[in-house]
């Protein structure tokens, strides 16, 4: 693939077009009731959050603790019982679908297609929120696609079939077409759930890149502790929909903390990186440290 | 990377609309009495120059005023049910998703009944008296759509598997409904076979034909306008919402449309089974599953394979002839059991 991309000027075609952006999320909470007169099945407790351009924001917790809630709360696409979420001091849930899609990139745990397309046709769909009713792909929308799947690292892959990929290049081609939506928030609900570790590295390497060079806010829901740990700027601990504490790995990689929250006796040292490390043991291991 | 482009979309058109000419001149030449190649040119040409009084073929009645306008219809209502079809089968994620599959054929066919029924005891004006019966279908198709898309949710997302067997037995209980509404009338409501089997053979009025023209423009051309929409709904709607898709919106108008489109195609010549299944598999096979050409593209499609099939249905035992809808049927059925083994495996 040749990239004539390069000679254009940046603002056209290039992958960032917001750079100094803030998230906030004001004391937002949640409930979900089976029906509005019974007790909520599930409540998210109030909480407040902030991120800015270029950092990695990671939400951490055991199974079921509200962690996709409150993705789904920031992404717009629920509305919170009281609070708000701020992107630029625009509440996310008042967007218009197209504007929404416009600023924040959800990316889904793999999604399964009913029938099968190349990947350049699935890059092309971040461009729909730009685009009118009967409008073709323009070049420039052209040109935004092969930039999105080189940042990736997957311009060989634009011309393959999206069933016929491994999961790790499908997990690049969807974080493509994320970036061809030109957002200034990149969401990811469970990234590397169906990755080997090497891609699950491979991936989190691109999130780093893209936060600093795109200058994104990257919120990364995630239950792998040690991968949260290296790359996050910022972790918030869930459980049972409280969100226990906000700030750097090393101020919420606490043992007592951790241990708690995830029902399992664990260690915390600190990494090669400089950064925490959590190991856990077997219960049934006959020596303990 | 190869995007669609208005002219590559032309092209492919063009190329279907050519196909779509050689199939109505030879629908036109074959039937039980023959028309030579010849004469039938030389009269197209005289129709086509409004010089009706100089048409040399003493057959000119039977192609111009019987056949002609009954491949119109044909025309018509293959486009209508395999534009329905394949925004039914964008809609609701499911590749064997149809208005026949799901009941909403059948839904029509009830309202169109119940609505002939009405009819004949309001006193309208005979005008508008026979809009009454595409209104009744349109309804009829709606009411069903809404019911088998309730009753094929299973913790509020549609399931493929609930939702196919929620549109056959919504099909089998609203023909029950046909059969005694038949009975208790106590008179055959313009043939029986009509609403069961799909048929082409009843002459139109010239209100239900205008109607039907304009119905067909209006919902095709809502459905279109969600082209793009539906292509990012093959992969799910919460995730075309996150693509900027509003997705109650096109929801709204696919169904009221699509409805439109069954009703109208129902309530002139029944309940045909299996165009609006397989067309758009045909074409996507061919053209890709990009509904800005896979739409169009099916539209033709349908009306290809509704004016074939007629073609058959007219010429295979002649001079008797079959209803229309037993020639898809025969067609259609061992294909879609295809399709059904080849998704399973």
């Amino acid at each position: 693939m040749s990239s004539p991309a390069r000679n254009l000027p940046p603002k056209s075609t290039g992958l960032t077009t917001h750079t100094n952006v803030s998230l906030n999320v004001e004391q937002v909470s949640y409930a979900y009731a089976g029906n509005p007169s019974q007790a909520p099945l599930f409540t998210l407790e109030a909480m407040s959050l902030q991120a800015k351009s270029g950092e990695i924001l990671a939400i951490l917790g055991p199974n079921a603790c509200g962690k996709s809630t409150l993705l789904k709360l920031i992404a717009g696409v629920l509305a919170p019982l009281s609070g708000r979420v701020l992107l630029d001091g625009t509440p996310t849930h008042t967007m218009l679908p197209r504007a929404r899609a416009q600023r924040i990139a959800m990316v889904q745990q793999e999604s399964r297609l009913l029938f099968p397309s190349r990947a350049w046709e699935f890059v092309l769909q971040g461009r729909h929120a730009y685009g009118r009713t009967l409008r073709f792909d323009s070049e420039e929308d052209v040109l935004i696609a092969r930039n999105a799947l080189a940042q990736v690292g997957a311009e060989h892959l634009t011309d393959r079939w999206m069933d016929k990929i491994s999961g790790g290049e499908k997990q690049r081609v969807i974080l493509a077409r994320a970036l061809a939506q030109q957002p200034a928030m990149l969401l990811l609900d469970e990234p590397t759930l169906h990755l080997d570790i090497a891609a699950q590295v491979d991936l989190l390497d691109a999130l780093r890149k893209l936060a600093s060079v795109n200058r994104y806010i990257v919120v990364v829901v995630t239950h792998e502790l040690n991968l949260a740990a290296e790359y996050a700027d910022q972790v918030a601990l869930l459980q049972r929909g409280r969100c226990l504490r906000v700030g750097p790995p090393s101020a919420v990689y606490q043992r007592e903390l951790l241990e708690q929250v995830f029902q399992t006796p664990l260690t915390v040292e600190t990494g090669p990186s400089g950064r925490p490390r959590v190991n856990v043991w077997s219960n049934s291991h006959p020596t303990q440290p | 990377m190869q995007p669609l482009t208005l002219q590559r979309l032309l092209v492919r058109l063009a190329a279907l609309a050519g196909i779509l000419f050689i199939v109505v001149v030879l629908a036109l030449k074959l039937g039980a009495v023959q028309v030579s190649l010849y004469g039938l040119a030389n009269d197209l040409i005289r129709f086509a120059l409004h010089q009706t009084s100089e048409l040399s073929s003493n057959y000119s009645l039977i192609v111009f005023d019987i056949r002609l306008p009954r491949i119109l219809l044909g025309i018509f209502v293959g486009a209508s049910l395999a534009v329905a079809g394949t925004s039914f089968q964008a809609l609701l994620r499911n590749p064997l998703a149809d208005p026949y599959v799901l009941g909403v054929s059948s839904g029509a066919a009830v309202g169109a009944v119940l609505a002939v029924i009405l009819e004949s005891h309001l006193a309208l004006s005979p005008d508008i008296a026979p809009l009454i019966t595409p209104l009744g279908a349109f309804l009829g198709a709606l009411l069903t759509i809404g019911a088998v898309y309730f009753l094929g949710l299973r913790d509020g997302a549609v399931d493929n598997g609930t939702l196919l067997l929620a549109g056959i037995i919504s099909a089998s209980f609203l023909s029950a409904i046909i059969q005694f509404l038949m009975s208790t009338v106590g008179r055959d409501l313009r043939g029986f076979a009509f609403w069961m089997m799909g048929d082409l053979s009843s002459p139109l009025q010239p209100s239900v034909s205008w109607m039907i023209r304009v119905g067909f423009l209006l919902a095709a051309g809502a459905i279109y306008t969600t082209a793009s929409d539906l292509n990012l709904l093959l992969a799910g709607e919460k995730e075309a919402m996150h693509l900027g898709v509003d997705v109650p919106r096109v929801r709204i108008v696919v169904y009221v449309a699509a409805s439109l489109l069954t009703g109208l195609a129902v309530s002139v010549s029944g309940a045909i089974g299996y165009v609006g299944l397989l067309v758009p598999h045909v074409m996507r096979l061919i053209f890709g599953s990009d509904h800005r050409i896979l739409l169009p593209a099916a539209a033709f499609g349908g009306a290809i394979a509704v004016v074939l099939a007629d073609m058959l249905a007219r010429t295979v035992v002649a001079p008797s002839e079959l209803p229309v809808g037993a020639m898809t049927a025969m067609a259609g059925a061992p294909l879609f059991i295809y399709l059904l083994r080849r998704r399973m495996a």
